[in-house]
């Protein structure tokens, strides 16, 4: 009954958004327009990248703190102690991923590289830096973890500190992460780097952290 | 204004990279600076009577995203600090050392006074949004931090309702921007008007009831009690006092804002948030009064306040409304922090968290005791305490308006707090079962808590300054 | 109809599916799936209601890239309370309520 009736509100609601949703609508501020008349003084030259880090750069600090906190949050939930071992492993896999990491981290340099200019980035460099990781875990070569050590912890925190220190230290040029338009490039390129490498770590972490054998529960 | 989003961010960062347990001393220190901060605030905008802003990039809104301060944010963020400062003292000396629960609590705490921060300060939907997130998980990080089975299922029940009130906001947010290109809210205000297309009533209505959600507004309520009560005090402390209150700044802000127009085109949808209200003040006032553990008496008793918060809208209309209404989420923020944070004295002398167990409490711990009579009248609302003004204050605009059902309902809430709140004071006060050891508080402990339960009373006093600075909305 | 509509359109059905998932699933992981499938549905709807002119509009597509982080991190710590909740109770479903 209850399923029932939540699913028919459900419709009820889908088909009253579609309904609204086929209405003429009156737009009355375009960013289109914005964004491209901007583009010159945002130090990139892909338009996506640059509401992401210039434009709307405050939403990606933020988005950036909630995923450290996520990582935080696994931690003081508590990470049951878990044994190590080594998995079997088809030999064959594992050269396979001891070969495919190296390539993985040039990918990732490259689509780092590239965001300035086309879809890529630092998320999507961090995200393959993780996949990385994560191909390793799975090949057995890379342990999962336990709790970080300093060193981890410092470089799964620098990306948002180095983040942060630049849009703090810009609030001289008057405003949070205010570029100036001749540097804008090279702070972009640097806040980047930093957030590929701790994002690689974040999302890496969010897997090596979560994934353990289920017989390694105690 | 721009440092008490960053500071925050900054103290959370560095105690996570301190290491377990560390780094209450940088939160003490980082939330005094914030203090002091948002009093400068607070009496600038008082001061010059007009908002400040900040353009984030120096874009400018529609492009860029604005941080705006009006009286209401500048209110929200001083009671934000100066209820975080006193509990980061409570919370230094609640966790002992390689305690698991407290092994992250500053991190996370960081994350949770910076989203906070951040959300009051916010003049862009979908900025909020991200704040909005901040906010949820960190405090949903803090009410599972090293608990039980009870506490994690507290905790996902939680996080669900906090994701699925999110995912609303954030397909309203959407709507919104399909609508009109924009997402600042200082762009939108002037385009909505009273003929908006459907969909823009759809947004609103999804946005407003992803917010009830997270407010913990009832029917939305059943989520709350077992998360703020299983937390730890600190915790349970913190949510209570200003994590609900984040989401019910929102819906006053949008309501008095961008949706205005909507909301005038059809007056009874105003009677919908005080009709819950109404309901909340009842069936949580019940619950309190039938609860058996002390902290969920206390947070049953968080659903009831929360339900005077929504009474305002009705009276919106007519002068004294808004301030009615921060008043009491003053009035509430400080007593109900006193009393969370007195709880975990009280569970901490006695042993246990049963309100039966509290016999005989008024000899070990007679400061805690006092505190929780102090917040206990301002949850009554007896004068002079800030309850007693933010109820007169209620029932003032109700009857100016000839609402006078709004009156009674504000009456009968106090006396059911009344019965729930002597509840506890009457067993505290038996005789105590001999041969039963009392441990040791920390005055640490203690002192806080009355510092805040004196706040809330003595705010009451010097209330006519909050009131002028929250007569300064943009 | 634009295809930018009809994403949008899409994005509503899911949205509905994946509320109604969330509110009826018991089962915790197909819960989060749920709520995945619900926030694709809003990010589905951000870009495709833009683009009903079928002109790309760079701003939203950064803020789904925003909120697709966001949901990740929310479904990270979903997954590890989860887990944590089966390694205490070996239950994959919330206990009935206590309270």
């Amino acid at each position: 009954m209850k399923r029932f009736v939540m699913g028919l509100g459900a419709l009820a609601f889908a088909a009253l958004l579609i309904g609204a949703l086929l209405e003429p609508l009156p737009v009355s501020v375009d960013l289109r327009a914005a964004v491209t008349n901007n583009m010159a003084s945002s130090g990139v030259e892909h338009p996506v990248t640059a509401v992401l880090l210039n434009f709307r750069g405050y939403d990606t600090l933020l988005e950036i703190a909630v995923l450290l906190l996520a990582l935080i949050v696994i931690l003081a939930v508590g990470i049951d102690t878990a044994s190590d071992q080594p998995r079997t492993v088809n030999p064959i896999l594992q050269t396979l991923a001891r070969v495919a990491a190296p390539l993985v981290i040039v990918v990732a340099v490259y689509l780092l590289w590239a965001g300035a200019f086309r879809p890529g980035g630092a998320f999507q460099a961090g995200a393959v830096l993780a996949a990385a990781a994560v191909l390793l875990h799975l090949t057995g070569l890379l342990p999962s973890w336990q709790v970080p050590t300093r060193t981890l912890r410092w470089g799964l925190t620098a990306g948002f500190l180095i983040f942060l220190a630049v849009a703090a230290g810009l609030l001289s040029q008057g405003a949070l992460l205010h570029y100036p338009p001749a540097q804008a490039g090279m702070l972009i390129l640097l806040i980047e780097a930093g957030l590929t490498i701790s994002l690689g770590l974040i999302l890496a972490g969010l897997f090596l952290l979560l994934s353990r054998e289920p017989g390694d529960d105690a | 204004m721009i440092w008490l989003i960053v500071l925050p961010l900054v103290w959370a960062s560095l105690a996570f990279i301190l290491g377990p347990g560390r780094g209450k001393w940088l939160a003490i220190g980082g939330l005094a600076l914030q203090t002091v901060l948002a009093f400068d605030l607070a009496t600038k905008i008082g001061a010059g009577g007009t908002a400040v802003g900040h353009l984030v990039g120096g874009w400018g809104a529609p492009l860029g995203i604005d941080l705006a301060a009006d009286g209401l944010s500048a209110a929200m963020l001083l009671l934000t600090q100066c209820i975080a400062l006193p509990l980061a003292v409570y919370a230094s000396a609640y966790y002992k050392r390689d305690d698991a629960a407290g092994s992250y609590f500053w991190p996370l705490a960081g994350f949770l006074i910076a989203g906070l921060n951040a959300l009051f300060l916010s003049a862009d939907l979908f900025n909020i949004y991200v704040t909005l997130e901040l906010l949820g998980l960190a405090a949903v990080g803090l009410v599972a931090a090293g608990g039980g089975a009870q506490q994690v299922a507290a905790a996902l029940r939680y996080l669900f309702a906090t994701l699925v009130g999110s995912a609303l906001y954030l397909l309203g947010v959407a709507l919104i921007y399909g609508a009109y290109g924009t997402v600042s809210i200082s762009v939108l205000t002037p385009l909505v008007t009273s003929e908006a297309p459907r969909l823009v009533w759809i947004a609103g209505g999804l946005m407003l009831i992803g917010l009830m959600l997270k407010t913990a507004l009832w029917p939305f309520h059943f989520w709350l009690p077992p998360a703020h009560g299983g937390a730890p005090a600190p915790v349970s402390a913190l949510l209570s006092a200003l994590v609900v209150k984040a989401s019910f700044y929102l819906i006053l802000r949008l309501w008095i804002g961008p949706f205005a127009p909507l909301i005038a085109a059809a007056e009874w949808l105003a009677w919908l948030p005080a009709a819950l209200g109404t309901l909340a003040i009842f069936w949580g006032s019940w619950q309190a009064i039938r609860a058996e553990r002390l902290k969920m008496l206390i947070a049953y008793s968080t659903v009831a306040q929360l339900g005077y918060l929504f009474l305002i809208f009705p009276l919106l209309a007519g002068a004294g409304a808004i301030q009615a209404g921060v008043m009491q989420v003053f009035a509430h923020g400080l007593a109900k922090a006193a009393i969370f944070a007195a709880a975990g004295v009280l569970i901490k002398a006695t042993g246990q968290d049963t309100i039966a167990g509290l016999a005989g409490a008024v000899n070990r711990v007679p400061l805690t005791l006092f505190t929780f009579g102090l917040a206990g009248m301002t949850l009554m609302g007896l004068p002079p305490s800030s309850g007693f003004l933010a109820k007169w204050q209620i029932i003032e605009a109700a009857l100016a308006q000839g609402h006078w059902p709004l009156a009674v309902i504000v009456l009968a809430g106090g006396l059911l707090a009344a019965v729930y709140v002597f509840r506890v004071l009457r067993q505290a006060f038996l005789l105590a079962p001999r041969n039963e050891e009392a441990t040791a508080v920390s005055p640490l402990l203690e002192w806080p808590a009355f510092v805040l339960a004196a706040a809330s009373i003595l705010l009451g006093l010097r209330g006519v300054e909050l009131m002028q600075l929250v007569g300064i909305v943009a | 109809m634009s295809s930018g509509l009809l994403f949008a359109c899409v994005g509503a059905l899911l949205f509905a599916m994946g509320m109604a998932g969330v509110m009826l699933i018991a089962h915790l992981l197909r819960r989060i799936l749920a709520f995945n499938v619900m926030g694709s549905g809003a990010f589905l709807i951000l870009v495709g209601l833009t683009q009903r002119n079928d002109v790309p509009d760079p701003v939203p597509q950064a803020m789904v890239l925003t909120g697709i982080v966001v949901a990740v991190a929310a479904t990270a710590l979903a997954l590890a309370l989860v887990r944590r909740l089966h390694a205490l109770t070996g239950q994959l479903e919330l206990p009935a309520d206590d309270t």
